[in-house]
């Protein structure tokens, strides 16, 4: 284990959150939105840091708290793809606060702190915070704890507005979360007693397949299978993603939902790669491509745009958990496992930005009529056009045209299906990037149609809250553009490559 | 049948036992109490795990312990997160039941923002 200089920068991604936490509850009232407002970019330069440190040296960034090496002190460690997860999510959180600012605004002339505010903004930073840990986190116990703080952060923001309706949601995701997080503590408890140490890179060099590591495997992939909402682990997810408030919707489906899909891909090809047996990843896979019809088909059934969208990604995580049999058993062939690698991964990265870009217009759409009913959206393409060109683009993202990001992750997961001889999951990338285009173009087709009478927006909605959100929905299509195959980030730090491979 | 085993045959039991009534009981305080009861036989497994672990002349590992502690916190402040939503649920309700119906279709349906 080599240390490295730039080791700080895992801590400040941490670390930053937990401080604008402390200063927001300390300072209070309107300190709440300029501490996030400061932070932000902060955060943003230490993701960019990391992004450009792990790909010039080609090594996972590395740094042993306190001096104390593993197994007794603990680590956190950056590779190719938890470097392009803590950029995601820098960028994807500062759309967020710069959109959020005129929702929760706290009146210069009112009470000096209103409650919604100040919750918001605070949890806002621990859900940042949160994620970050779980991106660099390399001790599976500490991974345990980052977990929970995301529920705890994410949790509350499904019920900012107190409606009962809300409550419920709320109250669900969290015994769902719950129990997937303690199922994943007893895979933990069971490990370290096979194994005496919970860290990544110690456990991969020692992991056997003998009885206790395959249960542990199995109540740790269930855990956070409920935690992804992978079908038919779903069912909290919709009422709570839809009931959130706008802001909170784009960071709980395009990101809160990927903190446990990363910490799968961490644990099945970071832990225990040689443990991953086709049948078992052919069985993940087969609840992705459920997901994905499943979700889909109810995502085009549904009345309410907020919930289409929420069943839109019940169906977007599908996609992701199609790279597991493409991915496993690399040495076997070795081309099609570093493309699946990058499609999955860039699944995460377009879905990101395409699904919170959804949500705030879709939000931005409410604001302005009052309701979200699909079949009362005519109309909207002219009374508020960029909103409806980035819902639109980020539609594109996940239906999966060409340049898109989205294109690109299911032309690499579809292309290394046929190369490991799984045509069937190509399949499944065609239908449900079909059914998307259904869900989309429903909702397209309302807004551009002619109303009854002018329509007038009940609520103005300020132009640059719009330009945010368009310019999110622009960078998931350009994510396209971005050779990430030729850069090989992504593959930076995988266990379970065999060595030399990508010199 | 040693003292450890037990312990550990006691911690699958009450894991199974929580896992049940999570999934039974539609009432929130029942599935709330039902998580301690399943997080308690994860610990239990916790203190098996540092029992067994123990090298010679030490009574028990010590680092199952500390991060049972930090288990303890943390099922803590999750049942206080749950049981403070579960009190708001019934205020503005009247009742304590989850509903596990369809989400909202919503035709009659304020639009959230």
């Amino acid at each position: 284990m080599i240390e490295q200089p730039a080791g700080y920068l895992l801590v400040f991604a941490t670390v930053l959150p937990a401080v604008g936490v402390m200063l927001s509850l300390a300072l209070g009232g309107r300190w709440a939105e300029r501490v996030a407002l400061l932070l932000m970019p902060a955060g943003l330069a230490v993701a960019l840091a990391i992004l450009a440190c792990v790909w010039s040296t080609r090594r996972p960034l590395l740094y042993v708290v306190g001096a104390w090496a593993p197994p007794l002190g603990v680590s956190l460690r950056a590779d190719g793809i938890s470097a392009a997860m803590l950029l995601t999510t820098a960028i994807v959180m500062c759309v967020v606060v710069l959109f959020a600012r005129a929702d929760f605004r706290t009146a210069r002339s009112g009470p000096r702190e209103a409650r919604a505010p100040l919750a918001f903004w605070t949890l806002l930073l621990g859900v940042w915070g949160a994620l970050n840990a779980v991106f660099v986190g390399n001790d599976l116990f500490n991974l345990y704890v980052a977990l929970e703080l995301l529920t705890f952060g994410a949790v509350p923001l499904v019920s900012l507005d107190g409606r009962a309706e809300t409550l419920a949601a709320a109250l669900r995701y969290l015994l769902f979360a719950l129990v997937g997080s303690v199922l994943y503590l007893l895979g933990a408890a069971l490990l370290y007693g096979a194994y005496g140490t919970l860290d990544v890179v110690l456990l991969s060099g020692q992991i056997r397949a003998d009885t206790a590591t395959e249960v542990a495997a199995a109540l740790m992939t269930v855990g956070l299978l409920a935690k992804t909402a992978l079908f038919p682990l779903h069912l909290w997810l919709p009422p709570a993603h839809a009931g959130a408030p706008t802001a909170a919707s784009a960071v709980l489906s395009a990101l809160v939902v990927k903190a446990s899909f990363f910490l799968i891909v961490r644990l099945w090809f970071g832990v225990m790669p040689a443990l991953l047996v086709q049948p078992a990843a052919q069985v993940l896979a087969g609840l992705g491509a459920s997901a994905i019809l499943f979700g889909s088909v109810l995502a085009i059934r549904q009345d309410r745009l907020k919930l289409l969208i929420a069943y839109s990604t019940v169906a977007q995580i599908g996609y992701l958990f199609l790279m597991f049999p493409l991915v496993a058993s690399a040495a076997s062939a070795p081309g099609a496992s570093i493309a699946a690698w990058t499609g999955g991964m860039l699944q995460a990265i377009s879905h990101a930005c395409a699904k919170a870009a959804m949500f705030m217009a879709a939000g931005l759409i409410a604001l302005a009529l009052g309701h979200d009913r699909v079949s009362d959206l005519a109309g909207v393409g002219r009374a508020l056009p960029m909103t409806v060109f980035a819902f639109g683009l980020s539609g594109l993202t996940l239906m999966g045209v060409p340049p898109s990001g989205g294109f690109i992750a299911k032309w690499l997961l579809l292309t290394a299906s046929i190369d490991r001889g799984q045509w069937w999951w190509s399949l499944v990338v065609v239908a449900g990037g079909m059914f998307t285009g259904v869900y989309v173009f429903r909702v397209l087709a309302r807004t551009v149609t002619r109303p009854s009478e002018r329509l007038v927006p009940c609520t103005p909605v300020a132009r640059h809250r719009e330009a945010v959100v368009l310019a999110l929905a622009v960078l998931s299509v350009l994510l396209g553009l971005v050779p990430f195959g030729s850069f090989g980030v992504l593959q930076i730090g995988r266990f379970d490559l065999p060595p030399g491979l990508l010199r | 049948m040693t003292s450890a085993t037990l312990y550990g045959l006691m911690g699958a039991g009450l894991v199974g036992l929580g896992l049940y009534g999570l999934v039974v009981h539609p009432h929130a305080l029942r599935k709330i109490l039902a998580f301690n009861i399943l997080g308690g036989g994860v610990f239990l497994l916790f203190g098996v795990i540092a029992r067994r672990g123990a090298s010679a002349g030490v009574g028990g590992d010590p680092v199952p312990q500390a991060l049972v502690i930090t288990g303890i916190v943390v099922a803590f402040s999750a049942t206080a997160l749950a049981v403070a939503l579960a009190v708001r649920l019934v205020e503005e309700t009247g009742r304590a039941a989850l509903p596990f119906d369809d989400p909202p279709t919503g035709r009659a349906h304020r639009a959230e923002l």
